[in-house]
């Protein structure tokens, strides 16, 4: 009786075994049978804008509801633009703050600091609108727009980007409360990678006579320079695909403008704001095809910078 | 013979106290370390002895918690003096560590690495600089070829040669090695041995180990250490074959330790 007692608990457990992969093997496919069919479904929602404006529909600016007629380069340049100003001023900022928390800051202090950039990292971005749009934007426009104004405006080359009536919202504002929102994010990831730096490393460099900051850009950086680029493709991940803060302080104008205090748009702010009201075949669906450029552009910079991990590593191994 | 040469002093140890924290981790230790010779710290684990080389470049001043107190001279100046720039005092005295620690970038930017740091060289300088410490190292008939590729690329043994070269290319006075082979195989250990060997006629060296043989063999004073304390201080051929305290004796035969 023992013997059958024991077969018979190993047949179970090896039946729980095959459901345990196959469930786990299901999870897995999920995702990806998913992921075909989100892109099945925007190409086919996009499918009349396609055949209605074909490549037109990138390169035209104009974006009128009435006569249907739909180009999407303000909201991709708005994406594009935003993005770029996050990180302009995302990736110093972020670096400093990672820097201190490794290397600088005292011990007691880093705690508090680490805890305070999680902490803004897990506040939801509507929040960060609504604060962009009722107390920084007003600030923005009355002390520091003129400002920039008088002092970029007349410049030559830059010049035409800082120019115009200082109205708060805008291009630049957006980029802005975008750094803010994914600075936490890239200054959490450096800092990890910092800490990952091993001491005797440092030591090494130290013992050499290198002051901190040789040893940071000498050591440091160079050690760390394949995580740094996965934090600040988070953060661009981030900061392509915000929504709702940036619907507050865009401004949501269809207009193509130079300058960036001018207001204008993005892909996920025109989303947001327009589904409500689209009315029509032709209007939805150029809606869906700027979901599509939106996952695309996304597509193009995550694998970007898996290429660029990937060369940085054959560098790297370059030496075997 | 070592005792041939003419013996001059170029670290002196005077009533060193250490302390991380609260603990006390070196007791009022005096010796001195003769210029151009190999002086070797031996002593089981905690003895103090990579504390006490610590403290000759400062390196402990990376540490909130950790401080010194005594004398420290380097040719009669002393480096535990506030005043003494940490930067100069690096320059003067390199380090070795326990692991190789290649930079993650060339060789040649490993070696050039140090010496950028204090001299304003030309390519051309540079490039002789490099060569002289690869080949000071016994290393540049293995890497000449290969100076672009990256130095984590190395075997352990090279990567260890590779450090020795980036502290001499700085052109120090004394070279500190911390337990330099402990991660190392026989045969890499035995390079290095030798290295130390030719290097000595240059640069004076404090090697701290934990192997008995390898103090015996490459050293010409040895301090022995247990606890904090300098237990014996002398010639190595002495204190092997003829040590004046009970302790040493015991730690020597392997009757503990």
């Amino acid at each position: 009786m023992p013997t059958f007692l024991h077969e018979a608990r190993l047949k179970h457990q090896n039946w729980l075994d095959i459901l345990f992969r196959n469930v786990t093997r299901l999870s897995a496919f999920a995702v990806l049978a998913l992921l075909v069919a989100i892109i099945a479904s925007l190409l086919m929602g996009s499918l009349p804008a396609i055949k209605a404006f074909g490549s037109h529909f990138l390169v035209s600016a104009e974006w009128n509801p009435v006569s249907e007629q739909f180009g999407a380069l303000v909201p991709i340049i708005g994406t594009l633009v935003t993005s770029c100003i996050a990180l302009l001023i995302a990736i110093p900022v972020s670096f400093g703050i990672a820097l201190f928390l490794t290397e600088l800051s005292p011990r007691w202090l880093r705690r508090p600091l680490g805890i305070a950039i999680e902490l803004l990292a897990g506040i939801p971005s509507i929040i960060y609108g609504m604060w962009g749009l009722f107390v920084f934007a007003p600030l923005f426009g009355d002390h520091i727009e003129p400002w920039i104004t008088r002092l970029l405006g007349d410049q030559p080359l830059i010049g035409p980007l800082f120019s115009g009536p200082p109205m708060g919202i805008g291009v630049l504002t957006a980029g802005i409360i975008l750094a803010i929102m994914v600075i936490p994010f890239i200054a959490s990831v450096m800092r990890d990678v910092f800490e990952i730096v091993p001491t005797l490393l440092k030591e090494s460099a130290y013992g050499l006579g290198a002051t901190t900051w040789e040893v940071v850009w000498g050591v440091v950086v160079p050690y760390t320079r394949i995580g740094m680029v996965g934090g600040i493709m988070l953060g661009l991940g981030r900061a392509l695909g915000e929504t709702m803060a940036v619907t507050f302080v865009i401004g949501n104008a269809h207009e193509l403008s130079a300058s960036l205090l001018m207001p204008g748009n993005s892909i996920s702010s025109a989303l947001a704001n327009e589904f409500n009201e689209a009315v029509g075949e032709l209007y939805t669906s150029a809606l869906v095809e700027l979901g599509l450029i939106l996952f695309f552009i996304t597509f193009v910079v995550l694998s970007l910078a898996r290429l660029m991990l990937h060369r940085l590593g054959r560098r790297e191994g370059q030496a075997v | 013979m070592a005792a041939e040469k003419i013996i001059t002093p170029k670290l002196v140890v005077r009533d060193l106290n250490f302390y991380y924290g609260a603990f006390r981790a070196l007791n009022n230790i005096s010796l001195t370390i003769p210029e151009k010779m190999v002086t070797a710290f031996i002593g089981p684990s905690g003895c103090g002895k990579s504390t006490l080389l610590r403290t000759f470049n400062r390196m402990y001043q990376l540490y909130p918690k950790q401080r010194a107190t005594g004398e420290v001279l380097l040719d009669g100046e002393n480096i535990l003096d506030k005043k003494q720039d940490l930067n100069t005092l690096r320059a003067k005295i390199g380090m070795v560590f326990q692991k190789p620690t290649p930079f993650p970038m060339s060789i040649y930017d490993n070696i050039a690495f140090g010496a950028k740091l204090y001299e304003r060289l030309s390519r051309h300088d540079m490039d002789e600089r490099v060569e002289w410490a690869l080949k000071k190292a016994a290393l540049w008939a293995e890497v000449k070829d290969k100076l672009k590729h990256s130095g984590t690329g190395l075997s352990g043994g090279q990567q260890q040669r590779l450090c020795i070269a980036r502290a001499i290319a700085v052109k120090p006075q004394v070279l500190l090695l911390d337990e330099p082979t402990s991660a190392l195989d026989p045969i890499s250990t035995a390079h290095i041995e030798k290295l130390i060997d030719e290097l000595k006629a240059e640069f004076t060296i404090v090697i701290v180990t934990h192997n008995m043989q390898q103090a015996a063999r490459v050293s010409d004073y040895t301090a022995y250490m247990y606890l904090g304390d300098l237990i014996e201080f002398g010639d190595t051929s002495t204190v092997f074959t003829n040590p004046k305290r009970k302790e040493t004796e015991d730690y020597i035969t392997g009757r503990f330790g």
